[in-house]
């Protein structure tokens, strides 16, 4: 500021920067007659995301809790029942407790696996090599498919006589199974078939890795320290946001898994691959149980919320945020 | 002297030999190691795709050869014309086409309205609040089918297409993010001069703000049209008759009985005309897709 400026001048409070005007919250801004002008004309383009959001999805979970506590065949009554739909649940449904356990199974088993491979595939991705580009559209490509297609074509793939992957297994010596045939290892053919998606991530992935600044590389090199070490020192940490990310993702897709049971294996073999919502499904519309099918939905609902807090709470020990 | 001379051009050179060889061996450390790594890697990513259309092209009799064979021996073009009476084929792809315009309309329309109230309106709460929009897309939409199914039922919407299309006219979370983002970068001085010279929100909006985000309506326009063409979940649960299901529904026709008694041929020749729009569209657009996905997913 010119300490030269006449008195009046000196009175004029400097202008807020152009780019950094965030809205600045009055104190008290309840009593500003343009505070409220603004909210008015927001209101009116938010607005439709305000209905949607009440009519598709407040609205709805409302409805589920209160099917949950009802019994009830999707026509005719409505029969109050209380609890019982949850002790049933809990007490009285072997399959539910399966069910969880195959969706934790394949969560457990997609989600880490999945971060690794979205690294790997960040990392070729990021090659300084001229024709880089080919090798990324190649990578990205399975997962521009649809899951219901990528199901049917996976399925095929690990057949035990007409796919090519057990032929290559048998190849070299091992003895393959028959994935999705077998109850021991239909989980992880689903679990195989999650890693083709891994393109997508990826890109978040490599969206992170190129917001690693080289001078920390070349540093580091300058330094002597080769690529393990300046993986497991510089990228990694840098990354740990993205990872986080992945993982509250994966959790929430994993604990949702349904169309890759529901096409290949419709649940089997004997229900090893029926996850929690497969297990709400033919409740809901296979068994007429439509209130019981709302508690298993609660009981969803409730999972999820609960571990996503978790790992978001306890990510504050292993995520560095902007090491800038 | 003479004997000193010699010597240091020997060393000279065997250094340059070193120097050489090193650089040889940098350069296939960094060029041929990851390139062999990523050829692989593509390989096994390739797979899916490439079965698809291998096992497309196999004949019936060709399907029960074992160990079964790497390309197709005599490859039946007409498997796709055959797949497509499987099912009633173009009938679901009017269907599949009409809600997907459907769908791209309602975004369209609507997630740059709710975007434009979220980034260039100033209100107090406007950021916390977006918080809260992005939150929603960690419900699980499983946990509500059934709630849905029947609110859908008692208003008449079960077995239409209002249940797949109607909520494309609210907005999708995702998909405001990616707009907000976008419009939060058009400078502020033109809307800044606009509301001086006395135009309200909604000139400044149509104006001003909309034809600049065109491109961004542009992504908005592929994603939504993907997400319907997709769609598998939204048919299965709200379509009940057969005049109004959509490809992905009448993929699974192909399923029989009998598990050994499907003729995955056929069902891969069907699978990869339905892809065949996705793919096509994906190719063409895939320099600005996977630039526009990572650059706009920094932090």
């Amino acid at each position: 500021m010119d300490s030269q400026t006449s008195s009046q001048l000196e009175t004029v409070p400097p202008a807020i920067a152009r780019d950094e005007r965030v809205f600045s919250k009055p104190v008290r801004w309840w009593k500003s007659k343009t505070s409220w002008k603004q909210l008015g004309m927001a209101g009116v383009f938010v607005g439709p995301w305000i209905i949607g959001l009440l009519a598709f999805t407040i609205y709805p979970i409302y409805y589920t809790v209160r099917l949950s506590f009802t019994r009830y065949a999707g026509f005719g009554e409505m029969e109050w029942i209380g609890l019982a739909n949850y002790r049933r649940m809990l007490f009285d449904d072997p399959i539910f407790w399966k069910s969880l356990w195959n969706t934790f199974y394949y969560t457990g088993l997609a989600v880490p696996i999945g971060v690794v491979m979205a690294m790997v595939l960040a990392l070729a991705m990021n090659q300084n090599l001229p024709e880089i580009p080919l090798y990324r559209v190649l990578l990205y490509l399975p997962s521009v498919l649809p899951l219901f297609a990528l199901s049917f074509i996976v399925w095929a793939l690990l057949d035990p006589n007409q796919g090519i992957v057990n032929e290559a297994l048998r190849s070299i010596g091992l003895n393959p199974p028959n994935w999705f045939g077998d109850p021991r290892y239909a989980k992880l053919g689903i679990v195989i078939l999650a890693q083709f998606g891994a393109g997508q991530i990826a890109l978040v992935f490599l969206a992170g890795l190129k917001g690693i600044p080289q001078t920390l590389h070349e540093a580091a090199m300058i330094d002597g320290a080769g690529v393990l070490s300046r993986f497991r020192n510089i990228t990694l940490p840098l990354m740990t946001p993205v990872i986080l990310y992945d993982i509250i993702l994966g959790i929430s897709l994993g604990l949702q898994a349904f169309v890759q049971s529901f096409i290949i294996t419709d649940g089997g073999p004997v229900k090893s691959t029926t996850f929690i919502v497969n297990h709400l499904y033919d409740n809901a519309f296979r068994f007429g149980q439509m209130g019981y099918a709302s508690a298993i939905g609660v009981a969803l609902f409730v999972i999820t919320f609960v571990i996503a807090i978790a790992v978001f709470q306890t990510s504050h020990r292993w995520v560095h945020y902007d090491l800038t | 002297m003479a004997t000193i001379t010699i010597n240091e051009q020997q060393i000279q050179r065997g250094d340059a030999k070193r120097a050489q060889r090193d650089r040889t061996m940098k350069h296939f450390q960094t060029q041929w190691v990851p390139r062999i790594i990523l050829i692989l890697m593509c390989a096994v990513f390739i797979l899916p795709f490439y079965w698809m259309l291998a096992l497309g092209l196999k004949s019936n009799a060709e399907l029960s050869v074992y160990p079964p064979t790497l390309y197709p021996h005599d490859p039946q073009w007409q498997n796709f014309q055959d797949s497509t009476e499987v099912f009633p084929f173009w009938r679901f792809a009017r269907n599949t086409l009409f809600i997907t315009v459907l769908t791209i309309v309602g975004a369209v329309i609507s997630n740059p309205i709710i975007a434009y109230g979220f980034s260039r309106i100033d209100w107090p709460g406007r950021d916390k609040v977006f918080l809260f929009v992005l939150a929603t897309v960690f419900m699980p939409f499983p946990v509500i089918i059934v709630a849905l199914v029947d609110t859908y039922a008692r208003l008449g919407w079960m077995n239409t297409y209002l249940p797949l299309v109607v909520p494309m006219f609210f907005g999708q979370a995702f998909w405001i993010f990616l707009i907000r983002q976008f419009m939060l970068q058009i400078s502020r001085d033109m809307s800044d001069a606009a509301r001086v010279d006395g135009a309200n929100e909604f000139q400044i909006f149509f104006g001003i703000i909309l034809p600049q985000c065109i491109p961004a309506l542009g992504v908005i326009g592929i994603f939504a049209g993907l997400h319907a063409w997709n769609d598998f979940l939204g048919p299965l649960l709200f379509l009940t008759s057969e005049k109004l299901y959509t490809l992905p529904i009448g993929l699974t026709f192909f399923r029989a009985a009998n598990a050994y008694d499907i003729r995955f041929n056929l069902l891969m020749a069907a699978s990869a005309l339905v892809v065949l729009p996705v793919v096509v569209l994906f190719l063409l657009f895939q320099k600005s897709f996977i630039s526009g996905i990572s650059v706009g997913s920094v932090k």
